[in-house]
């Protein structure tokens, strides 16, 4: 458990990047943090692990005051994955997925076995451990920079934007990737991104942030798409342009069971299943309680992580 | 070239004497940079007074510079020194700027994950942007050996023995053989210094040799898949 204790972050040219901000990160959950650039997303995950000390407030993993002790021993404690990767360029895959078990003492091979066993962990090939992170694609180094964060098998996983630069496909693939991850690994993970869709998929907790790290919103994705609590949160999920309310699109000829679902700009959002016209949970030809699966399919298995 | 044979154990025994003097200010003016170097990339201030104050250094004339030696070190007028210390400050001078070059060189990402899984200030330092300004610390030292070797031979008009000597006795004498056989070996010299750094470069960071490989690779992918 990671709790934020009225924490205020200004740098020293005067932004004041995070005020008073408190928060319980319950344990084994996903946390995410979301928000616009220049919100304190990012100085917030990294007050964590201390890559930057708050002004004020106190930060607190599992009832210790992380200020109490070394801030290299706290950093080896916690995994971390950044956008780009991060790796280091002259080190080969396996001495990078083993770079912090090799800092802390744990000699080389038994640090390469287990780099090895993590690899296949983030579903990559041995065979590219002896590879150069530049010989490898991007969505590869960045399912190395997972295998590094998990490599000191931490409680605490802080993934900071790591999908921002892979191209949406590939992107697919590493949200569900870690959502496999987190089904079998069992970490708090906090995790910022800009995306609100790659929030609500990943998160168990989504935090909503305003300019200065300031709350907007806190829960479930559920919670937070039936009942945004502000005009800032419903602009910033898209509710309030209709991108979240879907209606059935009666222009389009019906294909079998499925009835095309449309958002309230009248862009296609997906399909339902609907047996002889009937709309699961709703009364013949009722539309307007139905679960579209494009955007509740997402937040489902959020919930099940 | 009847010439060369003739006076071979000489122009041996110069060569010698060139590679030898000539090593002492590349290895110094390495060492001496990296201090230097990260405090002038680490601190805008320490980087305004050192690179001009390599600037101002590397403007003296190198003649000038072995005649004053004396009077400041205390040494001999004819004394090798005059002219190693002269080489090293020329030497740090120019490796200064290469190595601010070389630590800005390293990317901001790598040094702050690096902080972020868990380096300690030292052993970042030593593993992650060491190795990295290797590259470019690699070319500043490749100018300051070449450089290093070819005002050397400056030292002979004050009496220091190397390849200059047959530059200085070959013009004394009117003789051109021997000053084109000065010139050759200390071409020579340069270009086998040349070849060991990179050499060594490559020995030391395999890394940067890989990444053409990639790039061919990929070329066949994208053949195989055309």
């Amino acid at each position: 458990m990671i709790e934020f204790h009225s924490v205020t972050k200004q740098f020293p040219d005067g932004t004041l990047a995070v005020d008073d901000f408190s928060l319980v990160l319950p344990s084994r959950k996903t946390t995410v943090f979301v928000g616009s650039s220049g919100c304190g997303k990012t100085t917030l995950l990294r007050m964590i692990n201390r890559m930057i000390d708050p002004s004020s407030g106190s930060i607190e993993i599992d009832g210790i005051d992380i200020a109490s002790g070394s801030a290299v021993a706290l950093r080896r404690s916690i995994g971390y994955v950044m956008q780009n990767s991060g790796l280091l360029p002259h080190r080969r895959v396996i001495d990078n997925v083993a770079t912090v078990p090799l800092l802390k003492g744990v000699n080389k091979a038994d640090a390469h076995a287990q780099a090895l066993e993590l690899l296949d962990t983030v579903g990559l090939d041995r065979a590219l451990a002896h590879r150069y992170p530049s010989q490898l694609s991007g969505g590869q180094q960045q399912r190395v920079g997972v295998a590094r964060g998990l490599a000191v098998n931490p409680n605490i996983l802080l993934m900071d934007e790591p999908f921002g630069a892979v191209d949406p496909i590939v992107r697919d693939d590493l949200q569900q990737e870690l959502l496999r991850l987190q089904r079998d690994l069992d970490k708090t993970v906090v995790f910022v991104t800009h995306d609100i869709d790659e929030a609500f998929l990943l998160g168990d907790q989504v935090v909503i942030l305003e300019k200065g790290a300031q709350i907007a919103q806190v829960g479930t994705p559920k919670e937070i798409l039936a009942n945004p609590a502000s005009d800032f949160v419903a602009t910033f999920i898209g509710a309030d342009r209709g991108k979240r309310r879907l209606a059935v699109d009666s222009t389009i000829a019906r294909s079998g069971d499925d009835v095309v679902l449309v958002d309230g700009a009248g862009y296609v959002a997906g399909v339902i299943d609907a047996p002889g016209g009937v709309l699961p949970g709703a009364g013949v030809g009722g539309t307007t309680n139905s679960r579209a699966r494009s955007v509740s399919n997402k937040t489902d298995q959020a919930g099940d992580a | 070239m009847v010439w060369l044979w003739d006076n071979l154990d000489l122009v041996l025994g110069l060569t010698a004497d060139h590679v030898r003097l000539s090593i002492i200010p590349i290895v110094v003016g390495f060492i001496v940079c990296i201090p230097f170097g990260w405090l002038a990339n680490r601190y805008t201030a320490a980087r305004t007074v050192l690179l001009t104050l390599g600037g101002v250094l590397f403007t003296i004339p190198s003649l000038a510079l072995f005649v004053m030696l004396p009077a400041i070190l205390g040494t001999r007028i004819l004394d090798e020194a005059n002219v190693v210390v002269a080489l090293c400050i020329y030497a740090v001078a120019v490796m200064v700027r290469g190595a601010a070059d070389a630590f800005a060189s390293v990317s901001r990402d790598v040094i702050s994950s690096s902080t972020a899984v868990g380096f300690s200030a030292v052993s970042r330092f030593w593993t992650v942007e060491f190795p990295l300004a290797g590259p470019v610390l690699l070319a500043s030292l490749r100018v300051v050996s070449v450089s290093t070797v070819s005002l050397l031979s400056v030292g002979s008009l004050i009496g220091v023995q190397s390849l200059g000597y047959l530059f200085v006795n070959g013009y004394q004498r009117d003789f051109p053989e021997e000053i084109v056989i000065g010139i050759g070996f200390t071409v020579l010299v340069a270009v086998v210094f040349d070849t060991v750094l990179v050499l060594l470069g490559r020995l030391l960071m395999p890394w940067t040799r890989r990444a053409p490989r990639r790039r061919a690779v990929t070329a066949i992918a994208a053949e195989v898949t055309a």
